[in-house]
């Protein structure tokens, strides 16, 4: 095939544009209430017989100590990120050394970075890819409530909890790679009093 | 130093060439009519002593009543430069035409200031929005935009 | 005899282990050759050029920190630059210095990072970069002691800088000094002469004189192909005219080039960092400016040598408390024009390895 000097492009399809645009514009028609936290898990405090058992503790521990994150860096605090997993702050020594591009081989979802509605549907897309049991941490101002951006609401997505639901915000712009490491601590010590095997049920049979 | 040449010396070398393309001309920046811009564009990067090959950015700037496109130019071998403007009245469908074919580097900005202001460049292989998604009613930046 | 093929495309989509943030590119192939390649962006539009209008003057400084959020410093002292000019406003000559120094600091902080982030491309994975961020965290420590911030420095005053230097930065400037050209060495020891590098990056994506002219190209790019331009010679800004620097220039304008300039541009910096630690006067740091700048009505546009090329502002004022109109002219949406150019007839791998080495930030193409 011989190679054409510039001008237009060979394949730019107008109509898969169109087509990207109207799942941009139904998914914000779709987002205008930020979906409610994950906050279960506190109210079980509060019930007199949460049984813990041993195998419970021991998935627990496997799967808070070696998070493996899927990528999903749009913007500044992916800096801070990098830095994280960078030889001063270490994130290998949390076991989560791996910041794997596929979303099938991650459990926690690292948003770092200002969402815009244009990245919306794909976000969405890399959440429901990722297998259960999944986690979200909402990284830096922009994500939590969209940030020293959130009046330009014309392209900015007011925080990440429109969109998909999210476990731990951290506070920043960037947050330092210290409170990044004390979100993930707050987040481990959220996964270690997940209830994995219903004991009510298993008497039950 | 990079030398800001003169409008009114360059608007009095254009209108030799091409009467009646130059709508006005000051110390520092020319302003020419829409319909002989590409002439004019083509005089300036081609000329020996201008050689304006350089074209350092596109924008566009909303006063209400009219829509300025500003070019900057600058050559590499003289080290000289020269801010050329292009007033466009009205604000439906605004037209002007590209320079896509002289400077490849307008390529990219003249689709952003369509996506932003609304400002259609005639010419332009590829016409589209860059930075807002396609079915995006309205224009950013302009002045009346909710 | 000759085989049929069909054009197949391939979309290397917003979220992909090599793309230096969320880029999209649309590869037209035919087999593994690539023939045409749209790229798509705005994935990162936040909408600074409209935020900048309802802000004051000295409220923008924070929003162009977060343009190329590597070279923060940069961005600062060129809308300072821009307003300065707006205005005019006389700065103070040790501000001037301290600019200076803050300036080429972050240029190798920035392009410490584009080289390690090359390299991570040419499949060399995670070990140069995490040895340059070894550097970058001294380097950003240095900042943290000027400005309190890692990432986002906001420093920068129209006038001079926002806060003097502390007694300790001096003393750390010095040791850090005496550090870095070792690790230069060493760097250049490992990675100069390396086969697999020259393997995959010599010849590759090469851009002529000529196309980067047209293409508007500038900074790294620019100069490796053969073009002698840096805007700290042929337009000095500040008080770059004190110093006394070259600027190297590459031959051929491939890969390898772009990488090998960015390196020796690495240590022209140091050599500007020295004399200006040497010359540095004492004095005040900001000039008298009220706190809500008022400009008169004009415009204005000032440039400057950013780690990724010519980053520029321009400026409309109507005597307002807050620009009129702001646009930012962003080094890494103008040199992308030349990508198509770059990558007709090469193969998918040398795509990413070509598109690494122009070195971009989304944030300031989509602004």
């Amino acid at each position: 095939m011989e190679i054409k000097p510039a001008g237009k492009y060979i394949y730019s399809d107008i109509e898969l544009d169109r087509e990207e645009g109207q799942i941009i514009e139904d998914l914000k028609a779709k987002s205008q209430e930020p979906i409610p936290d994950p906050d279960r898990w506190l109210d079980e405090e509060l019930e007199q017989n949460i049984l813990l058992t041993t195998v419970d503790a021991l998935i627990n521990w496997g799967r808070r100590s070696s998070l493996w994150t899927a990528i999903c860096f749009p913007a500044c605090c992916a800096f801070e990120m990098i830095a994280a997993n960078g030889p001063r702050f270490d994130l290998a020594r949390f076991g989560m050394e791996i910041l794997r591009a596929s979303p099938r081989q991650a459990d926690l979802m690292i948003t770092a970075g200002t969402l815009t509605w244009k990245m919306a549907p794909n976000v969405r897309r890399i959440y429901n890819q990722m297998a259960e049991p999944k986690w979200v941490i909402a990284m830096g101002a922009c994500a939590i409530s969209g940030g020293i951006f959130a009046s330009a609401e014309y392209a900015v997505v007011p925080g990440y909890n429109r969109i998909i639901p999210v476990d731990v915000y951290i506070p920043g712009c960037p947050p330092r790679p210290e409170a990044l490491i004390y979100g993930i601590q707050m987040l481990q010590r959220k996964i270690a009093r997940r209830k994995n095997i219903d004991v009510r049920k298993l008497l039950e049979r | 130093m990079t030398v800001s040449l003169s409008g009114k010396e360059v608007a009095r070398k254009i209108e030799e060439q091409f009467p009646g393309s130059v709508a006005e001309s000051s110390q520092d920046t020319l302003v020419v009519r829409a319909d002989f811009l590409l002439d004019v564009a083509r005089f300036l990067r081609d000329t020996e002593g201008l050689e304006l090959d350089f074209l350092n950015f596109v924008t566009a700037v909303d006063y209400y009543d009219h829509f300025e496109v500003v070019y900057l130019l600058s050559s590499m071998k003289h080290n000289h430069s020269l801010t050329v403007k292009v007033r466009r009245y009205g604000r439906e469908n605004p037209v002007l035409p590209s320079v896509v074919g002289l400077w490849q580097g307008a390529d990219f900005q003249e689709r952003e200031i369509f996506d932003l202001f609304g400002i259609r460049f005639e010419g332009h292989p590829d016409m589209k929005r860059i930075f807002l998604w396609d079915g995006f009613q309205g224009y950013p930046l302009r002045k009346d935009f909710v | 005899m000759a085989v049929k093929t069909e054009p197949f495309v391939l979309n290397m989509g917003p979220v992909h282990p090599s793309t230096h943030g969320v880029f999209r590119m649309r590869a037209t192939l035919d087999g593994e050759v690539v023939v045409d390649i749209e790229p798509v962006f705005g994935y990162l539009h936040r909408g600074i050029e409209k935020l900048a209008e309802q802000r004051t003057y000295t409220g923008v400084i924070p929003l162009t920190d977060r343009l190329d959020y590597i070279s923060s410093m940069s961005n600062n002292l060129a809308y300072c630059l821009a307003v300065e000019k707006l205005a005019g406003i006389k700065v103070p000559e040790r501000a001037e210095y301290i600019r200076v120094i803050m300036a080429e600091l972050q240029r190798i902080a920035a392009l410490l990072i584009a080289v390690g982030a090359f390299l991570n491309d040419c499949g060399a994975y995670f070990t140069p970069f995490l040895y340059m961020f070894r550097e970058r965290e001294r380097i950003v420590d240095l900042f943290e002691m000027a400005s309190g911030q890692r990432l986002t420095y906001n420093y920068m005053r129209a006038g001079g800088v926002s806060q003097d230097l502390p007694e300790e930065f001096m003393p750390a400037l010095r040791k850090f000094m005496d550090m870095m050209p070792r690790y230069m060495d060493e760097y250049d020891r490992l990675l100069m002469q390396n086969e697999i590098l020259i393997a995959r990056a010599k010849g590759v994506g090469i851009l002529t004189a000529e196309q980067a002219i047209n293409c508007s190209a500038s900074g790294p790019v620019l100069r490796a192909s053969g073009v002698k331009w840096d805007v700290r010679k042929a337009d000095p800004y500040s008080i770059y005219d004190h110093f006394d620097f070259d600027v190297p220039i590459q031959q051929t304008g491939d890969c390898y080039d772009r990488y090998r300039q960015r390196v020796e541009e690495m240590r022209q910096s140091l050599r500007i960092i020295q004399q200006a630690m040497e010359q540095l006067p004492s004095g005040p740091v900001k000039a008298e400016v009220p706190h809500l700048i008022r400009p008169p009505a004009g415009e204005a546009y000032a440039r400057l040598e950013a780690p990724k090329g010519e980053l520029g502002f321009y400026l409309v004022s109507d005597n307002a408390i807050a620009p009129y109109r702001c646009h930012i002219r962003p080094p890494s949406l103008i040199n992308l024009t030349a990508l198509r150019d770059m990558v007709r007839g090469w193969k998918v791998a040398d795509l990413i390895i070509i598109f690494g080495s122009i070195d971009i930030t989304v944030g300031e193409i989509d602004r």
